[in-house]
């Protein structure tokens, strides 16, 4: 047996991908952790079908988790580099993810000609053409599975299910990871359930040790040395951007010193933040789950009146179904967040999958003049400042304030230094001060245009607030014709004068780039990525990614003036772009955009800069 | 939970000084005069009640009491009341709606308040008609009925509310009417003493888009025939002479009178509003006349924890035992390593 010389390589992308109960998830949960624990920078995201198990062994029924390692990471990585699939469907629908050259996986023994025709496959893979540009590797996970496990289970069905595990050992081999932290994971996971634990550790290792003696059969297997990262010292964990979420906000209600209410109703894919909250009860934290997205809405703004932190998260279509609430709150002035996780749309859409095709919904999407705050998280790691950032504004601010994140990070994991509350502000909301004599409900901050919180159970301080329009200052119901004027005017300055507040925006790269990338949210990844492999490559290019969406920060339209050539990136139509088209005219942009549910690639937005630098 | 007043309060503590819009002879007025006077009866703190409406007539109502009061948008008022509560246990929280607010638009929050055992009074005052747009049917319009939108007569089947909230197990409920404003404020007050949701339907009468509505068994000449008001552990008596009463025959409630064929006071079916079978509060909630007479007062009154009770005892449980106390420990809970 020959050892194989490692490879070198700053970066990887390893695709599990298996029918729906496979365990793929967890298979590639656990890569990730372990070559996060080795030193790796690394992001993950999940690509699920919305079914929850769709027939075997059906391209339908196909789930899958990528996994990105290296020196320093920015997304989830376009192709990928090593794809393990548990199945003929698995192959079918994801060998367009595999770049050329890939090494793929199989599970031999799933090729059958009943899965093979479940599949789709008219022939055999094997057999044709199709599959030349790529390092096939066949392997009997099945049944080697069943034979390492012979001595433990004695049903097939136990046994089958360690099959992940198999795969999981094979991959460990080529990237050269330890067994060590699956094996305490598979510990404590199934704790009390010793056949379970030693079964699945003893199929890593059958998976390990098959591919240690596979070369013996010719079989080109790699052998890669992924580049640790250079990280700042540190505590490190990984985290999803809906955790991150559920967390940020959180922590701004602990720096406010007020309970967090979270009023919602599931949706996919904003349950998670839902689930995590449902959890932080020793928090003070309390989660309310409403008969549907409207009384998730309208109890959370029951719970601002009454002066918790309230929240409420959804996802497309549920934030259609709470504008009308959403009004009310712009109208009652009252602090709430909304969260709102992408998804394909319109209607149901594609309820897995990631799009930026709820901004015009956020920015515009009610009756009358009802402006919000927007603002959007660029990675799934710093959901939590930003989540932490949306609670700050709207406490501060009373008024409702929308995040805008989406699929791709919600469900996307990234390494998350750990920060220390003691760095974070303390937030001050504006509470009235109880028996104040010169309380009004519409009483403002001459300089914010802000109005004070008086809540339920203060004393001397009892008033009417709701969705009739109101009098300036004494906030009584009110019909007059200069003074609702005055009102709409007041709201929509509220959130302008914000802009004089918050940072400036920043851009990346040189004074005098040939071209300004502009994008917003959670494109940051693949954006980052590109624009600084083409700086690299020696191209003049700078790189603007917006977090605050409304407003915009006010140092936007000197920015985009400065620049001969604009592109704004984003997964929708083009919302952003001509939003900034509206705000700033005369302008010149160029717009890329993707509406497939799908994040951007690096290499597709590097082909679209070159191409308007060539123009 | 709720605290007391320390003073004696006043029906002055409670008066708005905004105009009352309804239009005179809308049955509003009444309820709102029965509400200011129970309220410093029932004795807490003037800034822990909070009231919230819905949208329409009768969710104008928090203008109109002084106190902390929120309107809301149509159908919502419970949801929103839910979050109140929710946040600040140790309010009273009073929600007005009406029959559209209620079992139309709102029906779905209602029904889950209700379900939930939420620890909110609910005021939802039935005048069989859409008011503030002018006079369309709702729910509880009955069948045949000319309105604005049945020019040729309502389809719908008519709901009766006290069925919705037996339907899913509500704790609590009542009938009243807007003009008896004794028994009105006594029903306010076993609210208010109710540990969970506690529904009363008050029969109020709109004068301009459905005026007599309810004067089958509101009217002042025979209204003593037709109400029926019961009361725990008292045999249920009505009738100007007060010699009516119901049996129970087999399955099903008889009228009978005291004095004719032999019956006698103590055969007259004993009113248990503590049951927590909802069969004999149903039927009690399904009679109308000319068979029956309606039946009024508190027709059901059960003991159940409450969502808010229960939702503190879990609170309290994880504050205690969970070692995540604060937002660092969470951060740093589970899976974390560090690089040096």
């Amino acid at each position: 047996m020959s050892i194989k010389q490692a490879e070198k390589r700053d970066d990887a992308v390893v695709r599990f991908v298996g029918d729906s109960g496979d365990g793929m998830q967890l298979t590639g949960t656990l890569f990730s952790d372990t070559s996060a624990l080795d030193g790796n920078d690394i992001a993950t995201f999940p690509d699920y079908p919305a079914e929850i198990r769709a027939p075997h062994n059906t391209v339908a029924g196909v789930s899958g988790f990528q996994v990105h390692i290296g020196k320093k990471i920015y997304s989830s990585g376009d192709k990928a580099d090593v794809i393990v699939c548990m199945n003929p469907a698995s192959l079918k629908s994801n060998l367009k993810w595999a770049r050329m050259g890939a090494t793929i996986i199989v599970d031999l023994d799933t090729f059958t000609d009943d899965t093979l025709s479940k599949a789709g496959y008219k022939e055999n893979p094997f057999e044709d053409e199709s599959l030349t540009n790529y390092n096939i590797v066949k392997a009997p996970i099945t049944s080697l599975t069943l034979k390492a496990v012979e001595d433990i289970f004695t049903d097939r069905k136990s046994a089958a299910k360690c099959r992940n595990m198999f795969a999981l050992g094979m991959i460990f081999y080529i990237f050269s990871k330890s067994t060590e932290h699956a094996d305490e994971y598979l510990e404590t996971k199934f704790k009390g359930k010793t056949a379970v634990i030693e079964a699945n550790k003893k199929v890593i290792r059958a998976g390990y040790n098959y591919c240690e003696n596979v070369d013996v059969q010719q079989t080109p297997l790699p052998r890669v040395d992924i580049s640790t990262a250079k990280m700042e010292k540190g505590k490190y964990r990984n985290i999803t951007g809906n955790i991150a979420t559920a967390w940020g906000l959180l922590a701004a209600a602990e720096k406010a010193g007020i309970p967090l209410f979270l009023g919602s109703y599931p949706i996919t894919p904003a349950t998670d933040i839902m689930v995590e909250l449902a959890k932080r009860k020793s928090l003070n934290c309390k989660v309310f789950q409403a008969e549907d997205e409207i009384a998730g809405i309208c109890s959370a703004i029951g719970a601002s009146f009454a002066g918790n932190f309230a929240c409420t998260s959804t996802s497309g279509p549920g934030l259609s179904l709470k504008s009308e609430a959403l009004g009310l709150a712009v109208m009652t002035e009252l602090p709430l967040v909304v969260i709102d996780v992408q998804r394909g749309g319109p209607s149901t859409g594609l309820p897995t999958k990631t799009e930026q095709a709820d901004l015009n919904q956020a920015l515009f999407g009610r009756n009358g003049e009802a402006p919000c705050i927007v603002i959007a998280p660029s990675s799934s790691a710093n959901c939590f400042n930003w989540a932490f950032e949306a609670g700050r504004l709207a406490l501060e601010n009373m008024t409702p304030v929308i995040f805008l994140s989406d699929a791709y990070l919600g469900n996307g994991s990234q390494l998350f230094k750990i920060p220390a509350m003691k760095d974070f502000p303390t937030i001050k909301p504006p509470f009235a001060k109880p028996n104040d004599p010169n309380y009004a409900p519409y009483k403002r901050d001459e300089k914010t245009l802000v109005r004070q919180w008086a809540v339920p159970g203060m004393d001397g301080l009892r008033h009417r607030i709701g969705g009739l329009e109101k009098s300036d200052g004494k906030g009584e119901v009110s019909t007059d014709n200069e003074n609702h004027a005055k009102m709409v005017y007041y709201r929509q300055e509220k959130v302008n004068r914000l802009a004089e507040r918050l940072p400036l925006q920043e851009v990346q790269g040189d004074e005098d780039a040939d071209l300004l990338v502009v994008g917003w949210g959670g494109t940051a990844g693949a954006l980052t990525s590109a624009v600084e492999e083409m700086r690299n490559e020696g191209k003049k290019i700078a790189y603007a990614h917006f977090n605050y969406i409304s407003p915009l920060p006010r140092n936007t339209e000197e920015i985009l003036r400065k620049y001969k050539k604009i592109v704004v990136c984003e997964l929708n139509m083009g919302q952003f772009v001509n939003y900034l088209r509206m705000k700033f005219q005369g302008i010149m942009f160029h717009q890329y955009n993707k509406i497939k549910g799908l994040p951007f690639e690096v290499g597709e937005l590097k082909a679209e800069f070159n191409k308007i630098l060539g123009e | 939970m709720v605290e007391r007043s320390k003073t004696e309060l006043t029906k002055a503590d409670f008066a708005s000084d905004q105009m009352v819009k309804w239009c005179p002879g809308c049955g509003d007025h009444g309820i709102l005069a029965a509400v200011e006077g129970i309220f410093p009866k029932i004795g807490y703190k003037k800034e822990n009640y909070c009231v919230v409406s819905g949208i329409g007539c009768s969710s104008r109502f928090p203008y109109y009491v002084n106190t902390y009061g929120f309107h809301g948008i149509h159908g919502r008022p419970s949801a929103i009341a839910t979050g109140v509560k929710m946040a600040n246990p140790a309010l009273s929280v009073w929600i007005v709606a009406g029959d559209g607010d209620s079992t139309a638009i709102g029906g779905n929050h209602f029904m889950h308040a209700i379900r939930r055992n939420m620890d909110v009074n609910f005021m939802m005052f039935n005048n069989r008609i859409y008011g503030l747009t002018k006079g369309q049917y709702s729910p509880t319009t009955k069948q045949g009925q000319i309105t604005k939108t049945s020019p040729f007569g309502v389809l719908d089947y008519q709901l009766n509310p006290g069925e919705l909230v037996m339907g899913v197990r509500g704790t609590f409920f009542a009938r009243a009417v807007d003009v008896q404003t004794k028994q009105l404020q006594d029903v306010c007050d076993r609210m208010a003493a109710h540990n969970g949701c506690a529904v009363v339907e008050i029969l109020q009468n709109c004068v301009i888009f459905n005026d007599g509505a309810h004067k089958d068994v509101t009217d002042k000449d025979t209204r003593d025939d037709n109400q029926l008001w019961v009361k725990h552990g008292k045999p249920m008596i009505f009738g100007k002479n007060k010699d009516k009463g119901l049996i129970l025959k087999g399955r099903r409630f008889e009228v009978v009178t005291i004095g004719e064929n032999g019956i006698t006071e103590n055969d007259i079916f004993v009113h248990d509003e503590t049951t927590e079978d909802t069969g004999i509060h149903i039927m009690l909630a399904q009679m109308r006349p000319p068979e029956y007479p309606m039946v009024f007062g508190v027709i059901r009154a059960v003991t159940k924890p409450t969502y808010n009770e229960m939702f503190i005892t879990q609170q309290y449980e994880q504050m205690q035992n969970s070692k995540i106390k604060c937002v660092d420990d969470l951060l740093n809970s589970g899976e974390t390593w560090e690089i040096k």
